[in-house]
């Protein structure tokens, strides 16, 4: 036997009063939940669409420039062009010092050789009319590559009188003008390179000698100006990693003990709550004071070199600390008392206490701000102009005492350079790269704060 | 006062209170306790809540120190010595009276780990079959042996309330305090695992003095060989506990009990 359910659908429901009321309400209720549903949703999507169109637009001008049109060439080491001595090895008797004074001689004498001369008999060999346009040969290959040559014979002098099939980098124009980055139907006088260069480049594309290569350059090359297309990364990237290692090495120490101490072992009075005030304003003040700060202690009266990344360190370090000591002070906040008074109970200090069983579980939290922090300090680009680390370096720090910028100065540098049709994707390839360094940075935070976190 | 020449001379006593006041800043919480605490026995703290039975609890191993507004004054011993001497180290106190919270606490470490800390801390073992001979007869003292032998290394925090608890009763008896503090211990616990740790507090008492505070009166009841009746930071009561119950005093006492307040 089934019994039949008689059910009545909310419509034809007979309400009472106070039902009937409280159904007005409802549509209310629900019209208002719905709003703001909406509202939230709007927000998000707008915020994804803004990312993306950013990503999309660095991504859209960045790549090409991680490829850059290079020409293929037999180079002929000439013996009779590279007239150099015998590369000096070292001899018995001799000292240390010697031996690399007579080295480094050696080397300015192979930097005299004039190395373009090896390269114009190679562009004879695949550019026919070549003899009548010499000028014009000069604006193929850019200029920073002789060194590249140079460095070939330093590394190895037994090349001279080989020959080598090279990839050497074409002028920064020719590589606008191949990728197709300015307009074609330019009349002469606007365009940078003769007809008779647009119309050799054009027809040694097509022959495969000129190829679009990935580029090394960006990466291995300090920042050039007068070789726009070798111009590289290499410079600002080991002053950032220099200036890193500078704030890793005093900014997280510093910052997590004056943490530990102001909020496990400081007395709560006046002096605390004013330093605990000023900390919170000083993770507020404008990073350029910061710089100024910098440029007057650091430099002016300690003597610090300009725009060296010890500097830039130092002053990113003051601009870190607040972050790391906010960021581990509320980590240890959240930490539950009942864990310290079950270790004070036992009979430990309250540096024990602190040490064994606090700490320990502040790791993942300390860690997470640490790296935020340090990733923030990454990207500042406005306290280093004022050390002097927007100055032009053309070589690789190989300390931090020495000249050197920084990968966000660098493309600020290089979104000011007067070849825009070149630079404006070399500046987006930059912003490529220290967008993989934050993301990797972030990501190791999320990673360490996984691996470290305690499940209670 | 009357209540301390009430005890049998023959019995030890373990701890004394004379005259203990506790301010948090301007606000006092209690207002001078004299207390003697005999060797080897239960006693139970009752009372309603913020009558200061936790806070005085809290003065005889000093926990009170950890808050930064807190002043103690009058004067506590411990087999006569003042433990707020200022030569007295604070840790060494702490060694000798034990304490056991509210919350079962277990450190987010293993099991073992949660019992050896104490004897590491204060080198009590010096090899590691010392350590492991510690761990199992604290956990066996605790009645927590049998249960997590097998899964020492597992975390502490992996184990039922009731085990939690016994896992910290055991932490604290591993250091061999002469005073065992404990403050509400079974609020938390169901009645079954409460059963378990009464039974256990019947047990450890011929090793340990205990001091219980507890808002459950027939806990009090059950457990405990004398009841102190605590009542806006006053000591209003202190007896036997058969005769606190039954036959109480003072008014208030009996109030309380019969549940006219609490």
């Amino acid at each position: 036997m089934t019994t039949e359910l008689n059910t009545v659908t909310s419509a034809n429901k007979a309400y009472s009063k106070v039902q009937q009321q409280v159904v007005r309400s409802l549509k209310k209720r629900h019209r208002q939940e719905k709003l703001f549903r909406t509202a939230g949703l709007l927000a998000v999507s707008a915020s994804i669409l803004l990312v993306i169109l950013l990503f999309v637009n660095i991504f859209a001008k960045g790549l090409p420039a991680f490829w850059q049109h290079s020409i293929t060439l037999d180079i002929y080491f000439d013996p009779a062009i590279v007239k150099i001595s015998e590369q000096p090895q070292p001899q018995a008797g001799e000292t240390e010092n010697e031996f690399r004074q007579r080295d480094l001689a050696w080397r300015s004498e192979v930097g005299l050789v004039n190395f373009n001369r090896l390269i114009f008999p190679a562009l004879q060999q695949v550019i026919p009319d070549a003899q009548q346009h010499r000028r014009e040969l000069q604006r193929i290959v850019t200029s920073g590559e002789r060194f590249a040559l140079r460095d070939l014979v330093i590394a190895d002098p037994s090349i001279i009188g080989q020959t080598k099939t090279l990839h050497l980098l074409t002028d920064a124009n020719i590589d606008v003008w191949l990728k197709g980055n300015i307009d074609r139907s330019l009349p002469d006088e606007q365009q940078q390179l003769s007809a008779k260069v647009r119309e050799w480049v054009d027809a040694l594309k097509q022959q495969g000698v000129i190829s679009n290569r990935f580029s090394f350059a960006l990466f291995m090359n300090p920042d050039s100006r007068s070789s726009l297309a070798s111009a590289g990364l290499a410079g600002a990237f080991m002053g950032s990693l220099y200036m890193m290692l500078v704030v890793i090495v005093l900014a997280i120490p510093m910052g997590v003990a004056a943490a530990i101490y102001l909020e496990e072992f400081a007395p709560k009075n006046r002096l605390t709550d004013l330093v605990e005030v000023n900390i919170n304003n000083l993770a507020a003040v404008p990073s350029i004071v910061f710089g100024l700060l910098g440029a007057s202690i650091f430099i002016g009266w300690f003597n610090l070199p300009m725009s060296a990344p010890v500097v830039g360190g130092l002053v990113l370090t003051l601009m870190t600390l607040p972050t790391v000591i906010i960021a581990t002070r509320s980590t240890l906040k959240a930490i539950p008392p009942s864990i310290r008074q079950a270790a004070l109970g036992l009979g430990a200090s309250k540096t024990q206490a602190v040490f064994h069983h606090v700490l320990p579980l502040a790791i993942p939290g300390i860690l997470t701000g640490s790296i935020i922090g340090v990733a923030q300090a990454l990207g500042e680009t406005a306290p280093l102009l004022l050390i002097g680390m927007k100055s032009f370096v053309a070589s690789v720090p190989g300390s931090a005492m020495d000249q050197a910028t920084a990968l966000p100065v660098q493309i600020y540098l290089w979104q000011g350079n007067e070849l825009r049709n070149f630079f404006e994707a070399r500046t987006s390839a930059a912003i490529i790269v220290l967008l993989v360094m934050m993301l990797s940075l972030n990501s190791l935070a999320i990673w360490l704060r996984k691996r470290y976190e305690v499940r209670w | 006062m009357s209540e301390v020449t009430m005890l049998n001379n023959a019995e030890k006593i373990k701890m004394t209170a004379r005259d203990v006041k506790v301010f948090y800043g301007d606000n006092q919480a209690i207002h001078g306790i004299d207390m003697d605490i005999v060797e080897n026995e239960v006693i139970a703290f009752i009372g309603p809540s913020g009558c200061g039975k936790s806070t005085f609890l809290r003065c005889l191993n000093r926990m009170n120190d950890t808050i930064d507004i807190c002043r103690v004054s009058g004067e506590i011993a411990l087999d006569g010595y003042n433990i707020y001497d200022p030569a007295l180290d604070v840790v060494q106190l702490r060694a000798q009276v034990g304490m056991v919270f509210q919350k079962p606490n277990p450190f987010p470490k293993s099991i073992y780990d949660n019992i050896a800390y104490g004897p590491k801390l204060h080198g009590l073992a010096s090899k590691k079959s010392d350590l492991d001979d510690i761990v199992e007869s604290s956990l066996r003292r605790a009645g927590l042996w049998e249960e997590v032998k097998d899964r020492l290394h597992q975390p502490g925090t992996g184990l039922s309330g009731g085990q939690q608890q016994r896992l910290c009763i055991a932490r604290t008896i591993a250091v061999s305090p002469e005073v065992i503090l404990m403050d509400e211990p079974c609020s938390a616990l169901d009645p079954i695992a409460t059963s378990i740790i009464e039974e256990l507090i019947d047990e450890l008492k011929q090793n340990f003095t205990i001091v219980i505070v507890t808002h459950n009166m027939q806990q009090a009841a059950r457990v405990s060989d004398r009841t102190a009746f605590f009542h806006l930071g006053n000591l209003i009561e202190i007896g036997g506990t058969n005769d606190v119950f039954t036959n109480p005093k003072q008014k208030k006492t009996e109030d309380y009990i019969t549940g006219r307040y609490g």
